[in-house]
């Protein structure tokens, strides 16, 4: 697939920074926390001794940091196609209110904020900030993510 | 486990205690399924390449999560993890160690929090910085 030349304009920026997504709700697992720990390596007793866990400061234990890119399926709905079909992550800021348990019900709504093109080694490339809120089932703000799609 | 570092010990300059990483392609197929992110180009060589790739890439987030634990094996079970931001600037290849690094930049007290901002990045096995960023972290103090 060849990669337009210039793709956006700034009518189509304004449609969709603001879009939002749909919620979407995930049980977060003992097992899924401890497989999603064992897969980044990381093997901080307060992600899979209960022991260890009730002696740090969250006093039971919790999700890893980034756990929280595994609740899929939250999909931003652009009022046009981004006809690029390759993709790569340019980066993530993650701010943190809450500690995530097992048990708990976490819902996540995205947003657009910022819309950009730029022109590099992947030719031309679209730049999609988006920030993604994480609530849980006692309506507590945990974690929100600011994330950069690149698409080109 | 290291012993638990208090807000008090903490200079600005001071450097984390580094943490090796030798992500291997089964490392990327197994945070995929523990992920949810099947993106084809994080474990299959021919849909990298015919993704201008030059082969299979470490996932962004993989690449975070190495900071992330960067950051919480240093604060330890008493402190907490208050923001973490990085950039994939660079790419890392599976089978190719990197060294997760950290430097504290601030030491601060906010809203009656004892804060600690640090310097964090993932250096390559030329030395290369593939992924700067920022932590924000609460330290415990010594006199409770």
């Amino acid at each position: 697939m060849s990669t337009p030349a210039t793709f956006l304009t700034e009518e189509m920026r304004q449609q969709a920074i603001g879009v939002e997504s749909q919620p979407v709700t995930m049980e977060v697992e003992k097992g899924h926390i401890q497989r999603f720990a064992e897969a980044i390596g990381d093997t901080n007793p307060v992600y899979n001794d209960e022991a260890a866990a009730r002696k740090s400061s969250y006093g039971s234990l919790v999700a890893p940091p980034t756990f929280l890119r595994s609740v899929r399926g939250v999909n931003l709905e652009l009022p046009f196609e981004l006809s690029f079909s390759r993709r790569l992550d340019g980066g993530s800021d993650w701010e943190y209110f809450q500690p995530v348990r097992p048990g708990d019900r976490i819902t996540a709504v995205a947003r657009v904020a910022e819309l950009s093109e730029r022109s590099g080694r992947l030719g031309t490339m679209v730049f999609m900030t988006t920030i993604t809120t994480y609530t849980n089932q006692f309506d507590e703000v945990v974690a929100t993510q600011t994330n950069t799609l690149i698409a080109y | 486990m290291a012993e638990q570092v208090y807000w008090e010990d903490v200079t600005e300059g001071m450097e984390l205690p580094s943490l090796v990483k030798e992500p291997t392609t089964r490392q990327l197929v197994q945070y995929a399924g523990a992920s949810g992110d099947f993106y084809e180009i994080h474990y299959d060589k021919d849909f990298a390449i015919g993704n201008q790739l030059d082969g299979p890439i470490l996932h962004g987030a993989l690449k975070s999560a190495f900071l992330g634990q960067l950051v919480t094996d240093w604060i330890g079970p008493q402190g907490a993890l208050k923001r973490l931001q990085c950039q994939y600037r660079g790419m890392d290849a599976p089978g190719n160690a990197i060294t997760a690094k950290g430097a504290v930049t601030r030491k601060y007290e906010e809203d009656g929090q004892r804060l600690v901002d640090c310097s964090i990045w993932l250096e390559n096995a030329e030395g290369q910085n593939t992924t700067p960023g920022n932590a924000t972290v609460i330290l415990p103090s010594r006199s409770g």
